[in-house]
């Protein structure tokens, strides 16, 4: 039982990096990205692609990835993403939705459906006493690294400057705007900062999960109920969502198999009927 | 007026009757439309794609060609054309394909199909028009039972046959008790219902058995399960495909489960899957395969040949396709025409070796394709000679022991 809960925040690790990243974006930029789970997915190959023709291994393509994928993310809004603005939202959706689309079968063309190999970085190959039991260390590490990631990430966003000013406009951006702060300057590091996590949790899922170019669709669907139970735009309420949401699949699918992929969507209704803004969403109206 | 029209309708039939009549070299006019249209439906750009896919259309042309080339003038079917088209495995796309494909693009034969709710759902379609459909990529045992009709045959495997292998022959070797995780849907239903079966004629017992997600890239909570029931399961009973597979069999390894004494045994496994993995990941998984290209000297250089026009060695679902396309096109020889009820009649109870198929038989009372069929193990790694020769073949069960009896439920 305590085993598979610690397993549970294990598999919320992802969520939690993923829904960051879609939170913070959403906030700024009030963009629903679509193409997030694409991301997630180059973040994999891109592991894969550095040591296949490159010989650079996991360690290094951890810091590599999201460096490049975030690059690619500033660029993106550069191009594209800015040109939104002001817009119906539905226009940022088929953006979005195109381009996931797009960079899915770019990949698919080159390398087929079929997943591609990637080994366990060596020195994580073992298994770790936790005193209660043991774990895969690799596993481990998934956990403590986002662990570290979300915590570096939320005490950057209260305690410094910058991040106060990227809370403010990604929770409330008029009043911000009102308050005579630059927003605009913020946004393009703060798409490319999401994109980048996008790629660390695919970085992280490619010695341990398929590595194939829809593995980000399949995914996304149950990080958009996580954001959306976390509080669209809070990104406390993301992190705390995603790990919440890997605890509460693993256990229903030590108890209920055959409900597991409907219990994310059952507790996303029940969210929303007891707390329409999602769990730390501030309810519009009262502030 | 109305005389007029239906003047020029019968001199226009008669005219097109009388051009696809006794063409150059042609059997005396029997061939319809003017020639005869094979088409490949299947997945060309979702999880299939790889394992069948547009290479399945390579090996259905590369059977054109060798009837072609065996019969030549006296080919019955002198213009033969090969069409395609994709299905995406959506059981709704399938069958307005399968309509398109028989309506409009005048195929007088479907092959492959993969994903049960699809093939099915073509399988009506070919009784309704009353054209042949040759099914290949899908493993229900539906097809041959209660959904079986006079105008579809099953080539190549079902969920009974990789069952009745795996299941009874690794709890035969002393593996009693297993855990079965399945994906929750017709096909891994399917798979869970006739394991269960196989394994418990065998003397052994399914401790539990899962329906997992689908599709599902963790399956954490299940691996750490698996050696906390009682009693312990000595194998776990997979029986994920493609993409699930693969992250199934990353995590069993991940959570070092052989080392706790629980075994892996995979129900349904095509060599690119082991391709995905390595072959170290998968050493010593016992499967059962329909055929593996690098089993004999007459499957290597079949094997060859296809590898030389798409780069990559076949998978069974290519190699089937080929026979299946070759053993209709044999059939339209014998009958003299492509006029499907004389077809179906040439196919029925036919018995014949190809490349694909050892002492194969195609059964009349249900049109399943009875033929031996191999127990693989996967070699580990140091034993892997040149890409792609994964496969140690164990045993070959023989046709009538590798395929259910007639179940009765079949009204052809």
């Amino acid at each position: 039982m305590i085993e598979q809960a610690f397993n549970g925040l294990v598999g919320g690790a992802f969520y939690a990096l993923l829904a960051l990243g879609l939170a913070v974006i959403f906030g700024m930029l009030g963009v629903v990205n679509f193409a997030h789970g694409a991301f997630y997915m180059l973040g994999a190959f891109g592991a894969f692609i550095l040591l296949d023709s490159f010989g650079i291994g996991f360690w290094a393509a951890l810091v590599i990835v999201p460096v490049l994928l975030g690059l690619a993310g500033v660029v993106l809004e550069r191009l594209l993403i800015r040109r939104l603005s002001g817009l119906d939202p539905l226009y940022g959706f088929l953006l979005t939705f195109g381009l996931a689309l797009i960079l899915q079968d770019l990949v698919r063309r080159q390398y087929g459906v079929q997943s591609q190999q990637y080994a366990r970085p060596e020195l994580l190959d073992g298994t770790l006493n936790l005193g209660l039991f043991d774990y895969p260390a690799y596993q481990v590490f998934v956990l403590a690294l986002s662990a570290v990631v979300c915590g570096g990430v939320w005490l950057a966003l209260t305690r410094t400057k910058i991040g106060m000013i990227v809370r403010a406009s990604t929770e409330k951006p008029e009043l911000t705007r009102a308050l005579g702060i630059d927003v605009s300057r913020w946004v393009t590091p703060v798409f490319g900062f999401g994109i980048a996590l996008a790629g660390l949790a695919g970085v992280l899922a490619a010695p341990m999960r398929a590595i194939n170019p829809l593995m980000g669709g399949d995914l996304i669907i149950v990080v958009f109920a996580v954001v959306v139970i976390g509080g669209l735009g809070s990104v406390f309420g993301s992190v705390a969502a995603g790990f919440l949401i890997g605890v509460v699949s693993a256990l229903g699918n030590l108890y209920v198999p055959a409900l597991s992929q409907t219990l994310v969507f059952i507790l996303m209704a029940a969210v929303l009927l007891w707390r329409p803004a999602g769990l730390f969403g501030r309810q519009e109206g009262l502030v | 007026m109305k005389a007029k029209g239906l003047t020029i309708a019968v001199a226009t039939a008669g005219a097109l009757l009388a051009g696809c009549g006794g063409g150059p070299g042609g059997g005396g006019g029997k061939i319809s439309d003017g020639g005869v249209t094979l088409a490949v439906l299947n997945d060309q750009t979702a999880i299939y794609a790889d394992l069948s896919g547009k290479n399945s259309v390579t090996a259905v042309e590369m059977a054109v060609a060798d009837y072609k080339a065996k019969y030549g003038d006296k080919a019955v079917a002198d213009k033969i054309e090969v069409i395609s088209a994709d299905h995406q495995n959506k059981p709704d796309l399938a069958n307005s394909k399968a309509q398109e494909l028989y309506d409009r693009r005048r195929a007088d034969v479907i092959l492959d199909v993969p994903s049960s709710a699809a093939a099915l759902a073509v399988a009506n379609q070919a009784k309704a028009k009353k054209k042949i459909f040759m099914d290949i990529g899908a493993a229900t045992t539906e097809l041959e039972g209660r959904q079986c009709n006079k105008y579809t045959f099953h080539y190549g495997y079902n969920t009974y046959m990789l069952a009745n292998g795996t299941g009874s022959t690794v709890t035969a070797d002393g593996a009693k008790n297993w855990y079965i995780v399945y994906p929750d849907y017709a096909f891994g239903q399917d798979m869970n219902r006739n394991f269960t079966a196989a394994i418990q004629k065998a003397g052994g017992t399914v401790v539990r058995s899962d329906p997992t997600p689908f599709p599902n890239d963790n399956f954490s909570t299940f691996l750490l399960k698996a050696p906390n029931l009682s009693p312990k399961p000595q194998v776990l009973g997979t029986m994920q495909a493609g993409g699930d597979l693969v992250n199934l069999v990353k995590q069993y390894n991940e959570y070092k489960l052989q080392d706790k004494g629980i075994d892996l045994a995979v129900g349904l496994m095509f060599i690119t899957d082991i391709h995905s993995l390595g072959p170290d990941a998968l050493a010593g998984t016992k499967f059962t395969d329909p055929w593996y290209w690098n089993a004999n000297p007459q499957n290597r250089a079949w094997a060859d040949k296809f590898m030389a026009k798409t780069g990559k060695r076949p998978s069974f679902a290519h190699a089937a396709n080929y026979s299946a396309a070759m053993q209709y096109l044999e059939a339209v020889q014998r009958a003299g025409t492509d006029a499907s009820d004389a077809v179906v009649k040439e196919l029925e109870g036919h018995k014949f070796n190809d490349v694909f198929a050892d002492n194969a038989e195609i059964r009349a009372a249900d049109h399943l394709l009875l033929h031996d069929v191999e127990l693989a193990e996967v070699k580990p790694a140091a034993e892997v000679k040149e890409p792609w020769d994964y496969e140690k073949i164990l045993k070959t069960i023989p046709a009538n022991q590798a395929f259910q009896p007639v179940s009765g439920s079949c009204k052809l």
